[in-house]
């Protein structure tokens, strides 16, 4: 995989959740966005973003490390993911 | 045993958060039994207040119905009061397999296993027929119920947008690689009474190879031109793999539920669904009521003919008086509010005017979708909705919100 920088990775995952999980037009995400406590993001619906995230940065997340609270927002997301890359 | 100062405050300060949210909730005490006209006590205390129920489950106005008391009295008689066991020890009667099968054969299914509740149905089917090589895929809307019974099953569980197609087969072709795929859905959604796509369901089903569990709770006995159900409103009767449902709405609204479907998948909850193998099931007085309540319902169409009618009246009424209303064409018709104050407060004013609507808003519906859901019976005549429809147009001028659009009722109560 190509190199990527922070905000690039940032910007990959939240074009992701917006497209895989907000309905709503007037809704707008950030990195900092709760998505999970907010209820933007079901707990439910987190396998899907896990499978993105493996086959996107070809890296494997033990499932006890993705938790509600690893997922809750891009910056954390992108957190988990950058801990894999290494 | 020990209840000190510091574990009561702890629930007393969890009890003042949920009051200080506005999602305190309060009983209101109904001194009669129940049908289109009760009488209410509420707040607690107060003098009995004579209101025209519109958010009962009672579609098809069975609840207190003549018939299904007189069967509810000679089961009691006949059968007694209690099982005092589970299913498999000694608490299975002639009257519960009876059931099973009128059920088998109403849904148009294979086989059926009664549970206390469908609450309790949705709790155990699915840990007892899938395990972790499997995958569970819900719409986004599906029933609490339903969530805490997929909570309780070890197989992983994604979700699809709500009733989009493209979306559910975005997922089936995700986890292709399952050993077992099952799809999940509500027939009709509770909170906004829209209709699954079934047809197109079935259809990905076959697909790739998957199954469909469907929670018909609020459509048994009504959707549908005989009433089958969902699958029947969709052309895909007997096609279904898993139905579950209820006898606490449309079917007597006493208690009750179950799993009917592929006799294979029923065995598996005989064998393994918890909240069957460890609670005693329906008890025999309500099986006989709804023994009746299949009679009833197919010696003729004639009730469900007039909910469908009642439902299209309300639809209508509404429209024209200038609520915004989400689309659908069951008797669940949910009165926009937006605002969850609003809400509340048109509630207060229906019940002054004499009208039992609740209001609802988040975390029950989506943030900013605050609503009355409104409920149409076979039991409501048309001076009942003429009643209430003259107590919404009040309340709705009173609020100024009367031909407004979305936007417009935002602009004025916020979210």
């Amino acid at each position: 995989m190509e190199e990527m920088t922070l905000n690039e990775m940032k910007d990959l995952v939240l074009k992701y959740v917006i497209k895989e999980y907000i309905d709503d037009d007037d809704v707008t995400i950030t990195y900092e966005t709760p998505l999970i406590s907010s209820g933007y993001v079901d707990s439910f619906s987190m396998v899907s973003l896990l499978v993105f995230l493996e086959n996107k940065f070809k890296i494997k997340i033990p499932p006890s490390k993705a938790t509600p609270e690893a997922f809750d927002s891009v910056n954390s997301i992108v957190a988990l993911v950058n801990q894999y890359l290494k | 045993m020990s209840y000190p100062d510091k574990i009561k405050n702890i629930y007393l300060t969890q009890l003042a958060e949920i009051q200080h949210a506005g999602i305190f909730k309060e009983e209101r005490f109904i001194h009669s039994s129940q049908s289109a006209d009760i009488e209410v006590e509420f707040p607690s205390g107060s003098d009995l207040k004579k209101v025209i129920n519109m958010c009962a489950n009672n579609y098809l106005g069975l609840s207190s119905h003549p018939e299904v008391i007189r069967a509810a009295h000679e089961g009691l008689d006949t059968r007694g009061y209690g099982m005092s066991s589970v299913r498999f020890i000694c608490g299975t009667q002639d009257i519960h397999k009876e059931l099973e099968r009128r059920v088998t054969e109403f849904l148009g299914t294979e086989d059926t296993i009664l549970f206390p509740s469908c609450m309790d149905a949705n709790a155990g089917v699915f840990e007892a027929i899938l395990t972790s090589e499997d995958i569970m895929i819900s719409d986004r809307l599906v029933h609490a119920s339903i969530i805490d019974g997929m909570r309780l099953c070890s197989a992983q569980h994604d979700t699809f947008k709500h009733s989009s197609m493209e979306h559910l087969e975005e997922k089936l072709l995700l986890h292709a690689d399952k050993r077992l795929k099952l799809v999940i859905t509500d027939g009709v959604f509770s909170m906004d009474g829209d209709t699954a796509k079934l047809d197109e369901m079935v259809k990905l089903c076959e697909k790739y190879d998957a199954m469909l569990l469907v929670d018909d709770s609020h459509a048994s006995g009504f959707i549908g031109k005989t009433g089958r159900g969902t699958h029947e409103f969709c052309n895909v009767f007997g096609k279904i793999d898993v139905i579950t449902t209820t006898f606490g709405k449309a079917l007597g609204g006493a208690s009750g539920g179950c799993v009917s479907g592929r006799k294979e998948i029923v065995e598996m909850c005989r064998q393994k669904a918890r909240p069957y193998l460890f609670s005693n099931t329906i008890a025999p007085v309500i099986v006989s009521g709804v023994l009746k309540v299949f009679d009833i319902l197919s010696a003729s169409t004639e009730r469900r003919d007039k909910l469908e009618k009642n439902a299209a009246y309300w639809r209508k009424g509404l429209t024209e008086a200038g609520f915004l209303l989400k689309e659908g064409n069951t008797p669940i018709v949910p009165v926009m509010l937006f605002n969850a104050k609003l809400s509340q407060d048109f509630s207060r004013d229906l019940f002054n005017e004499g009208i039992y609507a609740i209001g609802f808003f988040f975390p029950v519906v989506p943030n900013g979708q605050a609503r009355i859901r409104t409920q149409i019976s076979a039991g409501h005549e048309i001076h009942h909705l003429d009643k209430a429809l003259g107590a919404f147009i009040k309340v709705g001028k009173k609020y100024g919100i009367l031909g407004l659009t979305k936007d417009q009722i935002i602009e004025k109560y916020g979210l």
